[in-house]
């Protein structure tokens, strides 16, 4: 589904990701663990399109196509969707309207008939309950005045209407109590089928406990230097990423002499 | 005769000698005395300058310079279907129709008025309700510091009467439509209106101002508007003349013990457009709600002036404006709060939002508040920014095109105005104003 070659990337002349291979298949999760700016979070925006980011060498494959010249929309059309780790507020715009442009955006671009009225609804309210979302979240703005919890969970249901194909959360756990990190984890769970992807970028293994992960990697300064099962992430609970953080900095000062 | 041309001082005078004779309410000695002190006014205030303080951000050269004539007596007629388009849908009831300042009977819809309901025309008024015409105009819209004010009194022709009477609570909007079209020779209008709310009485008010073409001209509004203890008065400006007209208005309000104003403005249109709202809250316990909407492209010029003044006791004021601005345009807010000496807890509040959409768009936003009361609340806000691009971002990541993202947006920017606004006739058009205005690309219209 998704092949990433040798990707550079930079941000204000600043490079961040520094030949990143990764390839998911449909029906996997991935995930990706590391330290702060190791490039867990430009990945992710990367991949959604974000503009100010800048890739400067490499490629990305999504279902055949070059992902990098692609907009947002319509990345997001053909089936990628990202939880922001930072969701944004949108003051004045109701969820339903935001949610019913988005799903209608999406099918129109696949052949589909936008939804009734009605339908809509139906499907939404169903989403809602599993993610356990109170009845007022349609009428409010997106995000407004949301607890971080909140905003995470409505995340995951934003991802549960929106049926993508790629799903990328990024640090969607961080900040999340027990109660909240269940329920993400249980919308996610119940997405899990063999035409869907995931990548999950975390910051803690505590996630990994709730969703069963197929591969682990580890992203140090911009690339990826181990993969690995499940249990990797037990080890790094354990162990941290002081090893190759120190490896790394060691190759660096050798390239630089 | 050959109407005057008028342009420097000196023409405006001779302009009003020629009008004068013939005027509404000539044979009216007390008319004929005010108009006389207000033009000999004019003549010694001329047109303010950018160094007047309160017209520091907004030149007006481009009025004094132009040449204007005081539009002709041959009365352009209308068809319905040629204003239909400015008539908000569900708004079946009384309209009073002016084409090129002059009162148009057959657009006018007059009849069957509820009891206790007056609307005509100010020159059929100056006829039959004489007395209280007499007691009312020109009495709250001071001329003394203001020339555009003098002008207005010197050369006002026609405009609406309404007369709410004590008791009488009309839930029906009033239509107050003013269409200019091609005239020869630009021409200035000195539209004038009185709106007068008993005690416990009820009304709104729908000031519209249009143009059937792009021609060049200057509508110079003064609306008095005098509300009785207890009573509640809305009032809409909706200002979406030609690209090419210039536009000064004055709404002046009288408010009684008690009474309750709501002034919404919406401005679209206009070359130069200059509104001032001025409320005098005079009563106890009054309260008066002033929001506005100001959106500009090209190379529009848009002011909103506010006098709010606390002149009671135990007096609110809200006043919320939005601009959104794009092209080369120039925005307004000059917002001044006067707390009288008496005014004891005064509850003041201002806020003042704005969104730039070019780099070449721009805004003067100044706050300025007097008080001469010591027990008061008054608060001020301003915010000048850009569409966020981090919710353009997240909109787009969830399937929505730019543009659309942005729309929505702006929508969302301007809706917490359009929200406030109860009655659904006007809100639904002032909303299909404001999307059209957003997706006639003009948002993205950078060279006009």
């Amino acid at each position: 589904m998704l092949e990433i070659r040798n990707l550079h990337v930079k941000v204000e002349d600043k490079e961040i990701l520094r030949g990143l291979d990764l390839k998911i298949n449909a029906g996997e999760v991935h995930s990706i663990m590391g330290p702060n700016g190791s490039g867990k979070s430009t990945l992710a925006q990367v991949l959604a399109g974000r503009e100010t980011y800048e890739v400067t060498e490499g490629e990305i494959i999504y279902e055949g196509k070059n992902l990098i010249y692609m907009s947002p929309e319509e990345r997001a059309r053909e089936g990628i969707f990202m939880a922001f780790q930072y969701p944004v507020e949108i003051p004045g715009v109701a969820n339903t309207y935001f949610l019913r442009e988005a799903v209608n955006a999406v099918r129109k671009y696949r052949g589909l008939e936008p939804f009734k009225h009605v339908e809509f609804i139906k499907m939404v309210k169903s989403k809602m309950k599993l993610l356990d979302m109170d009845d007022d979240l349609l009428q409010r703005s997106v995000n407004e005045g949301f607890s971080g919890g909140e905003k995470k969970r409505s995340e995951i249901f934003q991802m549960a209407v929106l049926e993508p194909k790629l799903c990328i959360l990024d640090e969607t756990d961080s900040g999340l109590d027990i109660d909240a990190l269940k329920i993400v984890s249980k919308g996610v769970n119940s997405m899990r089928n063999p035409e869907r992807a995931f990548l999950i970028i975390t910051h803690y293994q505590r996630l990994l406990n709730y969703i069963v992960t197929d591969y682990v990697h580890v992203l140090v300064d911009g690339r990826i230097v181990k993969s690995g099962g499940k249990e990797l992430a037990l080890e790094l609970e354990d162990k941290g990423y002081s090893s190759w953080e120190q490896s790394e900095g060691q190759n660096i000062k050798a390239a630089n002499t | 005769m050959e109407p005057v041309k008028m342009q420097d001082t000196n023409s405006y005078l001779e302009g009003f000698s020629q009008f004068e004779k013939d005027a509404p309410g000539s044979d009216l000695s007390w008319l004929r005395s005010i108009r006389q002190d207000a033009i000999t006014r004019f003549s010694e205030l001329g047109f303010p300058t950018v160094r007047d303080e309160d017209w520091r951000f907004t030149n007006i050269a481009p009025i004094a310079r132009a040449s204007f004539q005081l539009s002709q007596n041959g009365q352009r007629t209308l068809s319905h279907t040629e204003i239909e388009t400015f008539t908000p849908q569900g708004l079946s009831g009384i309209q009073i129709v002016f084409v090129n300042g002059r009162y148009l009977q057959e657009l006018s819809s007059l009849k069957s008025l509820p009891k206790g309901i007056k609307v005509s025309s100010l020159v059929m008024a100056l006829d039959k309700d004489k007395d209280l015409i007499e007691h009312h105009l020109t009495r709250y819209a001071d001329y003394q510091k203001d020339a555009f004010l003098a002008l207005n009194t010197a050369f006002m022709e026609d405009g609406a009467f309404v007369y709410v009477q004590r008791g009488t609570v009309l839930e029906e909007p009033i239509h107050l439509l003013y269409i200019t079209t091609t005239a020869d020779a630009p021409t200035i209008t000195n539209p004038r209106n009185l709106i007068l709310a008993e005690d416990n009485s009820q009304a709104t008010i729908v000031e519209h101002h249009v143009s059937l073409d792009e021609s060049v001209y200057f509508s110079n509004v003064v609306t008095e508007v005098v509300v009785g203890s207890n009573s509640v008065l809305n009032h809409f400006m909706i200002e979406r003349e030609s690209k090419r007209a210039f536009n000064i208005s004055t709404l002046r309000v009288q408010q009684g013990r008690s009474s309750n104003v709501t002034s919404h403005s919406l401005l679209l249109g206009g070359a130069i457009v200059r509104n001032n709202v001025h409320p005098v809250l005079a009563g106890e316990g009054s309260e008066c709600y002033i929001n506005g909407l100001f959106m500009s492209t090209g190379r529009q010029h848009m002011d909103n002036y506010m006098k709010v003044e606390h002149a009671s006791p135990h007096c609110d004021s809200r006043q919320l404006y939005k601009g959104v601005l794009d092209g080369k345009s120039r925005g307004v807010f000059h917002g001044r709060i006067i707390v009288h000496k008496d005014a004891q807890k005064t509850d003041a509040k201002q806020t003042n939002r704005n969104l730039l959409l070019s780099d070449e768009a721009k805004i003067d936003t100044k706050p300025q508040l007097e008080i001469y009361a010591d027990d008061v609340k008054c608060t001020h806000g301003a915010t000048i920014g850009q569409l966020d691009e981090n919710a353009i971002f997240y909109l787009r990541s969830r399937g929505m095109t730019l543009d659309s993202a942005r729309a929505l947006l702006l929508f969302a920017f301007t809706s917490e105005i359009l929200e406030h606004i109860k009655v659904d006739p006007i809100r639904n058009y002032l909303e299909s104003l404001v999307t059209d205005w957003f997706v006639q690309g003009k948002l993205f219209d950078r060279t006009q």
